[in-house]
């Protein structure tokens, strides 16, 4: 045996949904680090620990299915555990859906590393009436099983001594083994892979089963074309004897193993009744039902959101009243101020405004996503959100968007693809969040009358749609459409939504606050030194020619990038006077409001944006913004003036 | 322009039944007769014949179904029909209101093995090239289209179980996995779920308004989206 390291690296593996990430967050607490892997925009969690006297270095892989190349999480975690080659690789399955978890165990078992199956929320498993041969399956899969309920912290210290043990062995799992059609070529194709890839992290058979597939990633791994057309003659060959393409003959020859391992270890011995579970079930899937229970549900958490929101925003704006007197000590030259008004300003607000909303959305999101009842509002909305070119599952970001599009785009990270992810992130940017309501309602609301404030939001409605149809044709990538797990109703564990609502607000406040403090100070430091006017001066082309506004207003539409509430606050002081109905025509209110609501989205949206998806498609969506809504108001100005409404 | 096509056929009937029956509610004799174009007394007349042959199902006041054997042959005349109707208009470069006309007339002339034919050489189209809607499969006994197109000659053997969508299927009813239909990404993203050919799947729920359906497959729960729950073609009834 070697010497046992003192540092190891395990990764955690496992199906979305299993409790994967509740097993992290426990072992981990507040040790851990989140970020993105390296050239991708796909969230990296890792944390340390200490456990007998080593040090573990934890990281827990994306929540998949498979490891094809469906999606960059894929890819992701298959270069990890090959090029990484971490000490042990924890495998959470759900206890309750052994089979379709055991499709991806397989896949684990072709890659060999050294496995622990964790064979999660087996509580739930055992009320069911499962019984599952621990000895058996752990024989089967040639792997240790470690039977763990995530949310009582049961079984986590066997499942550590368990991968440790595997680890310091290096003990590998069994190779699977399918049917002698698929076996034969694999055998065959192994054997060349051998002989003719020299320097590869992958073990030969796993290449060889991958070529076989004809998985494009690893045919560009390997540099040479005897190999490639051998495996595609291998691979016509087998496609002749199924009649399907070579993906599915080998998904199916796993889940046939899949199903194998699991019926010869598995029991079901039959609850005696429908459990209350599947009675929820029934009635939130119901086609009346379902919406009712939705509506009534999804509107009292927004109310719950709100009021609590605007409550928490009130007293911490409150305390930092108290605070405001002590900064005039800093004195009044221009530093101070950009100092004060800048970067202090900012951070309030963001403390203030953008803080107190976010954080029972999170909050929510938690418990809605915990519960499975997240599953089931997608489902019921995906006909209607088909018509913007979105699924079902993007209705929760599109709603948070009402509140913050922050928390929306952060929101995003539960679609399945980047593509997805990328046209929801996008749309929910469209969604009037609640800084953008403030504006329509205290401008257009106040002096036009609500019908008018009303007849916005049905105009921006109407743009969603269209772009969102839009970016559906537009964005590239094959679309695909709803295609989710429906888990079970669990009831939340208070403990592990407090913890989730905290990694994820601290993972905002990182993000977004020096953000927002930065472009505080840049937009004061240009006000201090005379650059706002001079910047409106050059947009007024922009604000007098296309938008018909007066040119002190493009000072605000630079604010707003900031705080779009901002454009409205500081009106009065730009237009000097409080009469606006005297400096503004109707028109010019409705088009100024127009554009607020579309131009860009604020500085803290668009970090979250850069955050998600990168700086590129970042910039893409903000420039396309801007271009957007300034050719739509410009044209929306000149109907207005024509038909002379209002 | 005179109608030429036969309206009063009962292979007519069927593919309009088939085109308005949706999830098994019964159309009204009424609306049928209003989409032939016939006096409601002679559609209620032909339904009456349809159903002493066992192809409709007639329920008072509510109207009438197709039972399995109805719907297969309704399908199998609306595939001959919009697999003609996307020859006519995108190989012969027919307008399309003459390819519609001149598709009734052919619809029932044409053999098994010419459609059979028809559809390869069409490189199995999924959706009719006039009115985009979806061309129902065949029902030869193969597992994939790539699988008859490298076989090339007719078989006369069919499966022993007609083939319908997923999403048509009804509350409880199970069904086995014939064959997808869907880009490559969306075949291995549920096989990988483990909807592969051969697997016993039964349906739980629906949504309503052509939303997602709710199925068990492999002792769990998937939603799938109609649009691609209507591109997988399973079997039914041949499952316990």
């Amino acid at each position: 045996m070697v010497d046992p390291k003192a540092e190891l690296c395990i990764g955690l593996a496992g199906n979305a949904n299993v409790g994967k990430s509740v097993i992290f967050n426990e072992l981990t607490g507040f040790s851990q680090v989140i970020g993105n892997w390296p050239g991708k925009t796909v969230e990296k969690a890792s944390g340390t620990l200490f456990f007998e006297g080593r040090r573990i270095n934890l990281v827990d892989l994306p929540g998949i299915y498979s490891l094809s190349t469906f999606s960059d999480e894929e890819i992701i975690s298959r270069q990890f555990i090959a090029e990484q080659k971490p000490d042990a690789i924890i495998n959470v399955v759900d206890a309750t859906v052994l089979e379709r978890n055991l499709f991806f165990t397989l896949q684990l078992m072709e890659l060999e590393a050294p496995l622990v199956v964790a064979l999660n929320v087996y509580d739930l498993a055992q009320s069911r009436g499962i019984v599952i041969d621990l000895e058996r399956l752990s024989a089967e899969l040639g792997v240790p099983v470690v039977p763990t309920v995530a949310i009582k912290r049961v079984g986590l210290t066997d499942l550590l001594r368990a991968a440790i043990r595997v680890a310091d062995e290096r003990s590998m799992p069994k190779r699977p083994t399918y049917g002698p059609e698929v076996e034969s070529r694999i055998a065959c194709l192994t054997n060349l892979v051998e002989n003719l890839v020299t320097s590869s992290h992958y073990p030969s058979r796993w290449i060889a089963v991958r070529l076989l597939e004809g998985d494009p990633q690893v045919e560009g791994m390997v540099h040479s074309p005897a190999l490639l057309v051998e495996a595609g003659r291998l691979r016509s060959e087998l496609e002749g004897i199924h009649g399907e393409p070579a993906s599915i003959v080998m998904a199916s020859e796993r889940y046939a193993l899949a199903n194998r391992i699991s019926s010869a270890c598995q029991k079901f011995i039959q609850p005696p009744h429908r459990t209350l579970a599947s009675r929820i079930d029934f009635l939130t899937t119901h086609g009346i039902w379902g919406y009712v229970i939705m509506f009534f549900l999804v509107v009292g958490l927004f109310l719950a959101v709100f009021a609590f929101g605007n409550w928490l925003s009130g007293v911490l704006d409150g305390i930092l009243d108290h605070i405001r007197p002590f900064l005039t000590a800093l004195g009044p030259g221009p530093l101070a101020r950009i100092l004060r008004e800048g970067l202090v300003e900012g951070l309030f607000a963001a403390v203030s405004i953008a803080l107190p909303y976010v954080l029972p959305f999170y909050l929510a999101l938690s418990l809605l996503e915990d519960s499975g009842y997240l599953a089931r509002i997608a489902f019921l909305m995906d006909s209607i959100m088909h018509k913007i070119g979105l699924h079902g599952k993007a209705f929760i970001p599109m709603l948070l968007g009402f509140g913050c599009n922050v928390p929306a785009v952060l929101g995003c990270r539960i679609m399945e693809t980047r593509r997805e992810r990328l046209i929801a992130a996008f749309v929910s940017t469209l969604v009037p969040c609640s800084a953008r309501t403030i504006v329509i309602l205290a401008l257009v609301g106040k002096y036009l009358g609500p019908g008018y404030a009303l007849s916005l939001y049905i105009l921006d409605i109407a743009i969603i749609f269209a772009l969102g149809r839009l970016a559906y044709k537009t964005v590239p990538g094959e679309p695909i459409g709803l295609i989710m797990e429906m888990p079970s109703y669990k009831k939340p564990s208070g403990r592990v939504v407090v913890n989730q609502t905290w990694f994820r607000i601290s993972g905002f406040i990182i993000m977004a606050f020096p953000l927002i403090m930065a472009a505080g100070a840049i937009i004061v430091a240009a006000d201090t030194f005379g650059g706002l006017q001079w910047a409106s001066k050059l947009l007024s082309p922009l604000t007098v020619g296309v938008l018909g506004l007066p040119a002190a207003m493009g000072v605000l539409l630079i604010v707003g990038v900031l705080r779009k509430e901002l454009t409205v606050l500081t009106l009065a002081s730009v237009l000097g006077t409080h009469q606006f109905t005297a400096v503004l025509t109707p028109i010019q209110m409705y088009v100024f409001s127009f554009v607020v609501m579309l131009y860009i989205p604020c500085v803290a949206t668009i970090a979250a944006l850069a955050k998600e998806f990168g700086w590129k498609d970042a910039a893409y969506v903000t420039i396309f913004e801007i271009a957007f809504a300034l050719a739509a108001a410009g044209l929306l100005y000149r109907i207005l003036l024509l038909i002379g409404w209002p | 322009m005179p109608n030429l096509f036969v309206k009063e056929g009962p292979e007519e009937y069927l593919e309009a039944l088939y085109k308005l029956t949706r999830n098994g509610t019964p159309v009204k004799t009424t609306d049928l007769a209003k989409h032939l174009g016939v006096s409601p007394a002679s559609a209620t007349q032909m339904i009456q014949r349809l159903a002493e042959k066992g192809c409709v199902e007639y329920i008072p006041y509510r109207g009438a179904r197709l039972t399995n054997q109805g719907r297969s042959e309704g399908a199998r005349m609306t595939r001959k029909h919009r697999l003609l109707e996307t020859f006519l208009v995108s190989v012969l470069n027919m307008r399309r209101d003459k390819a519609h006309a001149e598709a009734c007339e052919l619809e029932h002339h044409l053999s098994d093995e010419a459609e059979e034919a028809l559809c390869r050489i069409l490189k199995h189209p999924e959706f009719c090239a006039d009115d985009k809607m979806p061309i129902p499969p065949c029902d030869s006994p193969f597992s994939s289209c790539a699988e008859c197109m490298a076989s090339g000659t007719y078989s006369k053997l069919r499966r022993s179980q007609p083939i319908k969508p997923l999403s048509s299927l009804e509350k409880g009813e199970s069904a086995k996995i014939a064959f997808i239909r869907a880009g490559r990404g969306a075949v291995q993203r549920l096989c990988d779920m483990g909807l592969t050919p051969g697997t016993p799947v039964k349906m739980v729920t629906s949504a309503p308004l052509k939303g997602p359906v709710e199925i068990e497959v492999r002792g769990s729960k998937l939603a799938i989206g109609w649009g691609i729950a209507s591109r997988i073609f399973v079997e039914a009834g041949s499952l316990g």
